[in-house]
């Protein structure tokens, strides 16, 4: 087992009366992929910046290899940080950006030179020493940030939706480049993203974060298949997510038809909300199906077909590589591995529901969008 | 409606131009002028150029002009960039309330600055035991010059990007570090920009100057104002040549800075636009 490197507790976190941060508690181990997921406004930054030392918590204390180092400034700090727009020096060269922390520390001038060398070949930009940053692509800004942070040899690594810039081909290969260069370095990579695709893909560990606090930390399949309450598991992914009634270990009701499940420890009669994920959903002749239902909405996604059927009113989405047209009346089958039981919380009701289905899924909401819009509204006065 | 009479139209921007510099026109073609007369040219001469230089309280102005003009303009770029970094960090409506006091100086009448500055160098040169001279001539003009510095630096604190001193911080840079070694390549356009700025307002200051100097020192523009009144000679002329052509050489220095600097902003932009187009087709 790896030893924990970081750990916060009990951080609070307030901006003026508003309350950002709510009793965190986490820990990080060392040479983690740790992604801190969640929808803008969550918290996932200022928990990054308080690691960072740019934000100083309310209450709690932030502990570092055993030390609590609340009060020390970032300049003192064993972590490096890749900020959201690259933040690189514009009046230097790629070059010199990436030498810059070694150069504070005095670093000898060769030593240098053989780190910045080594760095480059690192993140794949060897031959571009002497180039502005200006004139570089997103994705070239991007490694030269990463490189930059990486050659002070850190212990830890702080990113903060360090992707969202880039189009999306390039986003999947800076996804595979990260977690490789991960690897490499052996070093504890703490990850800020509303992706919930790309935290899923590189994290060992995944801390999804809502309204200040943590609603779920696990490994990305723990997140998928076992998510805590309708929030996380509408979040990551796609969910249909009915009321239920937990009768006994193994048996849960809903739509007054009682089915077996994998899930146990609730009260007896126990009101639970039951996760289904539209791509365990099978669909079979009506005269088969424990449930039936009309097909009342058909888009097709590549891979699959996302259909949306009414059983009773409650319109789920189901994820099936079989076109079934509208109007069609289908059965489905539901095993016990395919449903899940959550507790009820305060997430209960919100989510889950496909009446009001569009093809688009839910927007993204890109935290980038609101703040800009604010920024240019302010400098225009 | 503009295209209707495009005659009539140029005539009249003709006329607006020669009502304006004209008067400056025949100062600058008198000052050469070789004989005495205001209205009668008698022959090319550097006459009165040669007078001004030998005349002791021109000296003396010029050099005070000089003085002051360089050191209110430096003082001022120093506090002005300060109070810019103050006031770009700050919340929105603090922000707005301090830069529109900011602002009011530099709409205010002049005499209004100059006689309100003297009231107060008098009022405290007696609790204190000063009297108006050089100094106050000095606080006077930094006083008057910070408002200009801290427009011109505002806006390249604007371009700049939120993280960047974060960003300089967490590489192990001392907040002071990060300032000189990543803040200031940034805004020393916009502070080189202020700083000329403050100098030219200092160079060919006249109202505020009069207030504030007292009765022992005397910049150019006093002087210029103090011999019209007494004796009128043609080294008038002369002087008021030399400060005009000095002012605008100044003003056409900063205007094609700041023309230069945009250029480059929008080359900059552009250059960046393109980049990430690059970076989809990869």
């Amino acid at each position: 087992m790896s030893k924990e490197l970081i750990r916060l507790r009990n951080i609070c976190m307030a901006f003026d009366d508003e309350q950002v941060l709510d009793n965190i508690n986490l820990y990080f181990n060392d040479s983690e992929f740790l992604t801190l997921l969640g929808p803008s406004g969550c918290g996932k930054t200022t928990t990054l910046r308080i690691i960072g030392g740019f934000t100083t918590p309310t209450s709690g204390d932030v502990i570092f290899d055993g030390v609590r180092i609340n009060d020390v400034p970032p300049h003192k700090r064993q972590i490096n940080t890749v900020f959201q727009k690259y933040a690189l020096f514009p009046h230097l060269d790629v070059f010199e950006n990436i030498a810059f922390g070694l150069r504070i520390a005095k670093v000898p001038e060769a030593e240098i030179r053989e780190r910045v060398t080594e760095m480059l070949g690192v993140v794949s930009l060897k031959g571009f020493e002497k180039r502005r940053v200006d004139q570089l692509s997103g994705g070239q800004q991007q490694r030269v940030a990463i490189a930059r942070a990486l050659v002070n040899r850190p212990k830890v690594l702080l990113l903060d939706e360090p992707l969202g810039a880039l189009d999306l081909r390039l986003r999947k290969d800076m996804q595979n480049e990260l977690k490789r260069i991960q690897q490499q370095m052996g070093i504890t990579f703490i990850y800020v993203t509303h992706d919930q695709e790309e935290a899923l893909t590189m994290s060992d560990t995944v801390v999804v974060m809502d309204k200040g606090r943590i609603q779920q930390i696990g490994t990305p399949e723990d997140i998928y298949n076992e998510p805590k309450n309708a929030f996380v598991a509408d979040f990551i992914g796609e969910s249909n997510i009915l009321d239920g009634i937990m009768h006994e270990d193994y048996v849960v009701e809903f739509f007054n038809r009682k089915f077996k499940c994998l899930d146990k420890g609730f009260a007896p009669m126990e009101p639970v909300d039951v996760v289904i994920r539209p791509e365990d959903i099978e669909i079979v002749p009506a005269d088969k199906g424990r449930l039936v239902g009309t097909v009342t909405s058909v888009t097709f996604k590549g891979v699959h077909y996302d259909t949306i059927v009414d059983f009773k009113g409650y319109k789920w989405l189901i994820q099936t590589t079989d076109y079934h047209e509208v109007g069609e009346v289908i059965g489905i089958i539901l095993n016990p591995d395919d449903i899940h039981i959550m507790k009820k919380s305060e997430y209960s009701g919100l989510f889950g529901d496909y009446s009001s289905y569009s093809a688009e899924y839910d927007e993204i909401n890109d935290p980038d969008f609101a703040e800009e819009d604010e920024e240019d509204a302010d400098d225009e006065d | 409606m503009q295209n209707k009479n495009p005659v009539i139209a140029k005539v009249l921007n003709v006329l607006v131009f020669l009502f304006l510099y004209l008067p400056i026109a025949v100062l600058i073609v008198f000052s050469f002028n070789d004989s005495k007369s205001r209205t009668v040219w008698s022959g090319f001469s550097l006459h009165w150029y040669q007078e001004l230089f030998q005349d002791e309280e021109i000296l003396s102005a010029f050099s005070t002009t000089l003085t002051v003009s360089v050191l209110a303009a430096l003082i001022a770029t120093v506090l002005g960039t300060a109070a810019a970094i103050g006031f770009h960090s700050m919340k929105r409506r603090p922000r707005h309330l301090l830069l529109t006091i900011n602002n009011i100086p530099m709409t205010n009448a002049d005499i209004i600055t100059g006689v309100s500055l003297m009231l107060l160098f008098v009022f405290t040169g007696n609790l204190l035991g000063f009297s108006l001279g050089f100094g106050t001539l000095l606080v006077a003009h930094i006083t008057f010059n910070i408002p200009y510095v801290v427009l011109a630096v505002l806006p390249k604190l604007r371009q700049l990007n939120p993280n960047l001193g974060e960003a300089a911080m967490d590489l192990g840079a001392t907040p002071w570090q990060a300032f000189w070694k990543v803040l200031m390549p940034e805004l020393r356009p916009g502070i080189l920009n202020g700083l000329l700025i403050a100098f030219t307002l200092s160079i060919d200051d006249f109202v505020i100057s009069y207030f504030t100097a007292g009765s022992e020192v005397a910049t150019l523009a006093m002087q210029i104002y103090a011999m019209t009144r007494k004796r009128i000679s043609p080294e008038v002329n002369a002087l008021s040549t030399i400060l005009f052509i000095t002012v605008l050489a100044l003003l056409l220095i900063v205007n094609f800075r700041e023309m230069h600097q945009t250029k480059q902003a929008e080359k900059r932009n552009k250059a960046l636009q393109k980049d990430g187009v690059k970076g989809g087709a990869k």
